[in-house]
């Protein structure tokens, strides 16, 4: 990214950055390296984890410090915050937050017209441009090509044999070879905590209050909860989208989301009588993925599944 | 021969290759094993070539493939994973579920077989050799003790050497130091032994143990794996007659109406 040699090029030099702890803890070591990489001022919002509940004063803090951050980003952009233009940035990502959502929910027919792995890609635009109007475009398009798949009964996967849930982040530079090796065994990836992380908060957004909407939606991802609201989602996931298998995918690179699995995957198990695997990998770093080991484990797990 | 052989399995492994035959009552009517050569693919090809011959089979019997080389077998019907087949194997052969440990040349498994023969779930040694042959294969070499007298050398005395269980590189440098401090190759072997035991038992607690414990793969052949295991987990190990064979013998029962 520094170097230039991406499909998209060189980072071009930010006026400032500003992350956030509610996320796997390489972002904040990623955003650290690029404030000193680029001489960028770098301001960090601290979320305290949400074991169960989400306490008034939580809310409050996280709400002051987005509101100290203002004057900062001021100076950056070299304007003053615009608190109309603020809600209706607001009310963008409400609304292209709540197509992305109905876009996964649409993983629920049989077969399913989106796989994970289009969801992965798709995912772009909700994470890096959730306020423009024509990411709610791109959303409510790519809705109504689903609807058609649907109608035409055109699945993801041809032939689709067993749906199976993914936990954690994608494993992105094996997206292709992992997408193709289930494809050809006629499983489908039908649903995923990750990609419905970056939708499922949706209702908390609120225009008439952004910062204190944003200060409790940035508290509340699912890596900023504990282990049971993942297991729960879970659960819930399982019922929703008729689930045959889970796999958890264990990230070296995101340890905070990866916190629980081992007991997640006792619980699907024996609760729910769900195969479940815990896959060892990372979603940055390609040494901590053996190729031949995870496609073992995961020709095993397919097998399970009685394919 | 006339051996009226049905189908073939083979489990193509890191440290032996096998092949096996099925007669139409799925029974294991003939086997042969070899140490692997490098050049898989020719050796499979001559094991066939001989099966085909010393069975007098016809062109149309199902060949299917397991084990690491399975993508090498070119004459396969199938390919399917050491995993599915253990189990199908074992349960053939025993007649029940329960939990199989299968501690191959380079990796060990642990799978929950279900009353009805089926995976119910499993655990894979990760990335290492630990828990494998290949660590007790390393040390013997060191120790001068031969692979098949190592068990009965390791029961001959009670007092153990405990041994790093995390790594076979660095197991091998604690018994280097170890000999250095006169402690007897005896308790040595015994400590290695422990060692790789408790590496399976907490695979066998990933996967939950229910009873009977069942052991198969090629260290199956080791009589202090046999009852440390025993020992260690407090149930009894149930071995089949060929623990050596279940994955080729499993690879075989795929595609019969016996499995």
């Amino acid at each position: 990214m520094l170097s230039g040699k991406t499909p998209v090029g060189r980072l071009p030099k930010p006026d400032l950055l500003l992350a956030s702890t509610n996320i796997c803890q390489t972002v904040l070591y990623w955003y650290r390296v690029l404030a000193h990489h680029f001489g960028a001022p770098l301001i960090v919002i601290d979320t305290p984890f949400v074991y169960t509940e989400t306490s008034a004063h939580a809310v409050e803090y996280v709400q002051r410090q987005i509101e100290e951050s203002i004057p900062i980003a001021e100076q950056a952009a070299g304007q003053r915050l615009d608190e109309s233009k603020l809600k209706e940035v607001t009310r963008q990502s409400k609304r292209a937050t709540e197509l992305w959502l109905e876009v996964m929910e649409r993983g629920r027919h049989r077969p399913a017209p989106i796989s994970v792995f289009d969801q992965f890609t798709l995912m772009a635009p909700i994470v890096e441009m959730r306020g423009e109007s024509f990411t709610v475009d791109f959303y409510a398009a790519l809705l109504s090509e689903i609807d058609e798949r649907i109608a035409e009964g055109v699945g993801a996967v041809s032939d689709e044999k067993k749906r199976v849930l993914w936990d954690n982040l994608p494993i992105w530079y094996r997206l292709k070879y992992l997408a193709d090796l289930f494809a050809e065994r006629g499983v489908a990836l039908v649903a995923s905590t990750y990609t419905n992380a970056w939708a499922e908060l949706a209702p908390m957004i609120d225009a008439e209050r952004p910062i204190e909407s944003a200060a409790r939606t940035y508290l509340h991802p699912l890596l900023n909860r504990g282990a049971g609201y993942k297991l729960a989602t879970m659960q819930r996931m399982i019922a929703d989208f008729q689930i045959d298998g889970a796999i958890l995918h264990s990230d070296r690179s995101c340890k905070p989301y990866s916190m629980g699995q081992m007991d997640q995957r006792d619980r699907l198990m024996r609760d729910l009588d769900v195969p479940a695997l815990l896959l060892e990998a990372d979603h940055a770093d390609p040494r901590a993925f053996a190729e031949e080991q995870v496609a073992n484990r995961l020709h095993a797990f397919i097998e399970m599944l009685g394919v | 021969m006339g051996n009226d052989i049905r189908a073939l399995g083979i489990d193509v492994g890191s440290t032996t290759v096998k092949v096996v035959g099925v007669d139409a009552e799925g029974s294991l009517a003939w086997h042969i094993v070899k140490p692997t050569d490098p050049r898989v693919e020719d050796q499979v090809s001559r094991l066939l070539a001989r099966a085909r011959a010393e069975c007098d089979l016809s062109d149309g019997v199902p060949v299917v493939a397991t084990g690491y080389g399975r993508g090498l077998v070119q004459q396969a019907t199938r390919k399917v994973t050491e995993i599915t087949c253990h189990a199908r194997g074992i349960f053939r052969e025993l007649g029940h579920g329960g939990t199989l440990v299968d501690i191959g040349g380079q990796d060990s498994k642990v799978i929950g077989v279900t009353a009805k023969g089926e995976v119910r779930d499993f655990a894979m040694n990760d990335k290492c050799a630990a828990g494998t042959g290949r660590f007790l294969e390393n040390t013997a070499q060191r120790l001068r003790v031969p692979l098949d007298e190592m068990g009965g050398v390791a029961l001959s005395v009670s007092e153990e050497r405990a041994i790093s269980s995390t790594c076979t590189v660095f197991a091998e440098s604690e018994v280097i130091s170890l000999l250095a401090h006169g402690v007897p190759v005896e308790s040595i072997l015994r400590g290695l032994h422990r060692s790789l035991i408790k590496r399976i038992a907490a695979m066998i607690r990933v996967v939950g143990l229910t009873a009977p414990l069942m052991l198969s793969g090629g260290v199956a052949q080791n009589a202090a794996i046999r009852q440390m295991l025993a020992d260690e987990m407090s149930a009894d190990v149930i071995l089949p007659r060929h623990p050596q064979l279940m994955g080729a013998y499993g690879a075989a029962l795929i595609n019969t109406t016996h499995s």
